[in-house]
């Protein structure tokens, strides 16, 4: 918290002069939440999603653990137990409702923060560690994801654990004696079910120790905002308590309303009818799919349907299903452009609008389509332009592109003035 | 719900001066409240998803027959999990029992007060040591029933008698007899 | 650097996936995409059903559910277990604790001889789920041409639009339709099938279970026993099986989203109150 006029926590009475002494818990939420964190005043509801995202964790983890009291991974009794919680445990149906359309719901959080960030390139310096924290715990949320779509023990929780298993299979020469030892047996049983429900249990902790180095991490250079140009003066900020809590605090309230809106009218408009058929390893159901979350990706994973040259087309996909998340990992190194924002980026934010966001829209659709014409050559169309969006266009745009001019300060830009800036002029740190 | 909006928008509050600045705080107060009343109404199911669920109640009432047990022989039942001792006395037993004077009990209760009026001799009690909750002997053939004829628990040496009603050791009342009626001559029905 | 080696590996994918789209292609130009089938040009979506329950307003008819449960019962059940319904829910389609006794021991479980421990079978206690009709999933498929009839607790969860599908399904049997034949001659229905455009593809092993009108005789007050709507009770009674808290679930729905909605506007109001003193209003 590099900001000077960051008014500074005071205690008032006894305890927390007490508290302050011995364990400043107070004057950290003071700081990291509360009326000591200078915000930019201009922030859009896009940037809702951050807090909202951490309520999601919270409520996946309150859920989950009053789950757990009545859940028993074991396959014999694993899908039974969980039809126990839907009919004889008190208020059992709307825990599991709530837990497996909070899932749902996490992820459209965490997607529309991602892509915020895309599109005002959140992931620029001085902000790399925050994205990069930000990705592991995406890549978290699948794995936690995925284990958590087994535990009732359906047709598409066991077949879902098959396939993706099996997608080590594709590693040459290990692939398969992995598969055998992340499975424990040689297809999904009890073994897998019981480490699935312990990592499941255990990796929402992980998560949330990486939000906790995230937040920090956020707390270093301040947060962006639309504009993309740093903060200037304290008259570009506002301090967060309490201006941003009562934006998000309504920000919530319209989530909630979404969220129970799906959890008592629709609550298994997101999930598969074939869950609800007990696991057999014997029948396998007419089209496997993924949760919806994971579609895209299972789209790029299934684009490869020839060998290429010497690898084949099954690890081909499995190299490009991985190296699709993978490569968010190195945005802040590919895109070079000066400018943050996509506002003043014309080019960048025509391949945004046009490009990416429609090959996101194809990819999510094929993904949850069988496997048949015309939605793989659709996917693979669309698997081409996400590597080239992300590894070819944005280097190169970033080099051609001639930003729009940028407004001088955050402050400028809200109360509007005829300055301008210079370009350039916003990467120079606030203090 | 939809009415309350009209009184509160953002145009009438601006307009209402210093009367507007008082039903702004009272907004602001309003808002936290609620958001308070939802985070209590939250917490009711998460406490009641631990009570017992509806297969757990559904087994809350055991019918046991008993035309089968001999006097002098007990059969040791399952109520609400936990082990349920139903005894048909001898006469020796009953005169045994109502012998002892009631004042000089530990937990002054006679026989017929343990029994179903007409079934003197059928005595249900929980097979529970009220000391700590261990299972008392004597239920079985061959085990010991303690110094008073009835039952007795190893654990720390609380003998009841022929009633089992506590008689030496460190239990401080007589083995639970729950609540039970006779739907017939031949089956009772606990809890 | 990481740049040009980002280039390098855009391209390696880009060329690799357009390397499968280019044979998909040619397949696909030289070869068409693929023949059109019978199940997939003779399939028929489930016919229209209305039930009670149905809409965000939408409770149970128990009258209904009875009748549902009593074609279970008399038909359905000779086949199909229902195991994760006890016979104690059936409290919820208005019966009485003492109907519920009598109702329970109507039925046959397995028990255990309590002086041989050998398995017998006893009448059934309200606390007793449903009785699967065959001991096990082997004696299921001898008994039934390998074709183990399902489960149905979960029915109408299981399948999409789960209730219609039943519905159609039981009155959608008929003969193979001539064209069908005559566009996929490969495609008649093997002996011991049955066809049904409902089905996905459209060759059922459960023989038609409802097959004349009066087949369950309804108790004095109720609708005609017709095929017709012993097929839309016994859906009703599955829709029921598969989500008994269906009921609850709305009824909790509304007051929760009217709070939310009330809260929201509240939190509304005092996000504008809070940002009033600094947020000129900017428009451009």
């Amino acid at each position: 918290m590099s900001f000077p006029w960051a008014s500074q926590y005071e205690p008032k009475n006894g305890l927390t002069k007490f508290l302050d002494e011995k364990l400043p818990l107070p004057r950290l939420v003071y700081g990291a939440i509360g009326a000591g964190y200078p915000v930019p005043r201009n922030l859009s509801y896009m940037w809702n999603f951050g807090v909202l995202a951490g309520f999601c964790l919270v409520l996946q983890i309150v859920t989950g653990v009053v789950l757990a009291m009545h859940y028993a991974p074991n396959a014999l009794v694993a899908f039974g137990t969980t039809e126990h919680i839907m009919r004889d445990v008190n208020w059992g149906w709307m825990m599991r409702y709530a837990h497996a359309n909070g899932a749902s719901f996490f992820f459209i959080v965490v997607y529309l923060h991602i892509f915020r960030g895309f599109f005002y390139s959140s992931y620029k310096a001085p902000r790399e560690m925050i994205w990069l924290l930000g990705v592991v715990i995406f890549l978290l949320m699948m794995a936690t994801a995925f284990m958590g779509y087994v535990l009732p023990w359906g047709q598409m929780s066991f077949w879902g654990a098959k396939v993706i298993t099996g997608l080590f299979g594709a590693i040459p020469v290990v692939g398969e004696p992995i598969q055998v030892w992340l499975l424990g047996g040689f297809a999904p049983d009890n073994a897998a079910l019981n480490r699935f429900f312990s990592l499941h249990f255990l990796l929402p902790f992980v998560i949330a120790g990486v939000v906790i180095l995230h937040i920090w991490a956020l707390h270093i250079p301040g947060s962006s905002n639309p504009t993309g140009v740093e903060i200037k003066t304290e008259a570009d900020t506002v301090p967060f308590h309490p201006y941003y809590t009562a934006k998000d605090g309504f920000g919530l309230g319209v989530f909630l309303l979404l969220y129970c809106a799906m959890l008592f009218f629709l609550p298994n408009y997101l999930g598969h009818p074939d869950n609800y058929i007990e696991a057999n390893p014997l029948s396998t159901p007419a089209h496997i799919v993924p949760e919806w979350y994971f579609w895209p990706f299972y789209a790029i994973l299934r684009a490869f349907t020839v060998d290429f040259f010497f690898i084949p087309a099954k690890l081909m996909g499995v190299l490009a299903m991985f190296a699709a998340i993978l490569v968010w990992f190195f945005l802040p190194w590919l895109d070079k452009s000066p400018v943050r924002s996509g506002h003043y980026r014309p080019m960048f934010r025509k391949f945004f609008w046009f490009g990416l966001i429609p090959t996101m829209a194809v990819l999510f659709y094929c993904g949850g389509a069988p496997a048949e014409e015309p939605f793989v050559m659709l996917s693979q169309l669309a698997t081409a332009y996400y590597f080239l969006h992300f590894l070819v266009i944005l280097p190169l745009v970033s080099s051609i592109e001639k930003p729009e001019p940028l407004p001088y300060s955050i402050t400028e830009a809200v109360l509007g003035s005829d300055k301008k800036a210079v370009l350039g002029e916003n990467t120079t740190p606030a203090v | 719900m939809a009415d309350t909006t009209g009184t509160a928008t953002p145009e009438t509050l601006a307009s209402h001066g210093e009367d507007g600045v008082r039903r702004r705080d009272f907004i602001n107060i309003a808002a936290v409240s609620f958001a308070g009343v939802g985070a209590v109404a939250v917490v009711l199911p998460l406490v009641s998803q631990m009570a017992p669920s509806a297969d757990v109640l559904a087994e809350s009432s055991t019918e046991i027959d008993v035309s089968s047990i001999e006097a002098g022989q007990a059969i040791k039942a399952v109520f609400r999990k936990q082990p349920l001792f139903v005894r048909r006395l001898t006469p020796a037993e009953i005169a045994e029992a109502d012998s002892v004077a009631v004042s000089s009990l530990r937990d002054p209760e006679t026989l017929a007060e343990r029994t179903k009026e007409g079934h003197l001799d059928m005595l249900v009690t929980m097979g529970v040591c009220t000391h700590l909750g261990c299972v008392p002997l004597g239920a079985a053939e061959g085990e010991n029933r303690g110094e008073f004829g009835g039952y007795f628990c190893p654990c720390h040496g609380s003998h009841y008698d022929t009633a089992a009603r506590i008689r030496k050791g460190p239990a401080p009342a007589n083995l639970v007899v729950p609540d039970y009626e006779f739907t017939s001559d031949t089956v009772i029905r606990v809890g | 650097m990481i740049r040009l080696f980002g280039i390098l590996a855009g391209l390696f994918f880009t060329v690799a996936v357009m390397w499968s789209f280019a044979t998909g292609a040619f397949v696909a130009a030289t070869e068409g995409l693929g023949e059109e089938t019978a199940e997939h040009a003779f399939h028929e979506h489930p016919k229209d059903l209305h039930l009670a329950s149905d809409g965000v307003f939408g409770k149970f008819d128990k009258a209904q559910l009875q009748r549902g449960y009593q074609v279970y019962k008399e038909v359905c059940s000779a086949c199909h277990s229902m195991k994760f319904v006890a016979i104690r829910d059936l409290a919820d389609l208005g019966y009485s604790e003492a109907q519920l006794k009598a109702e329970a021991a109507t039925w046959q479980v397995p028990g255990i001889d309590p002086n041989t421990g050998e398995a017998t079978m006893r009448p059934g206690l309200p606390t007793d789920y449903f009785p699967s009709p065959y001991p096990n999933a082997v004696a299921a498929a001898a008994a039934n041409n390998n074709a183990i009839p399902p489960d149905l607790s979960l029915m109408a969860k299981a399948r999409h639009d789960g209730a219609a599908y039943v519905y159609s399904l039981l009155t959608g049997y008929q003969e193979q339709p001539a064209e069908l034949l005559k566009e996929f001659p490969g495609s008649k229905t093997p002996t011991g099938l049955h066809y049904n455009p409902y089905f996905p593809n459209l060759n059922l092993a459960m023989a038609p279970p409802l097959t004349s009108n009066g087949q369950v005789t309804y108790a004095e007050g109720n609708p005609e026993p017709t095929i017709d709507q012993m097929a839309q009770d016994v859906a009703a009674f599955l829709t029921w099986t598969a989500e008994p808290t269906l009921d609850k679930r709305k009824q909790t729905g509304w007051p929760v989203l009217g709070f939310l909605l009330f809260a929201t506007i509240l939190a509304f109001l005092a996000k504008k109150q809070v940002w009033s003193a600094v947020k000129p209003s900017r428009k451009d």
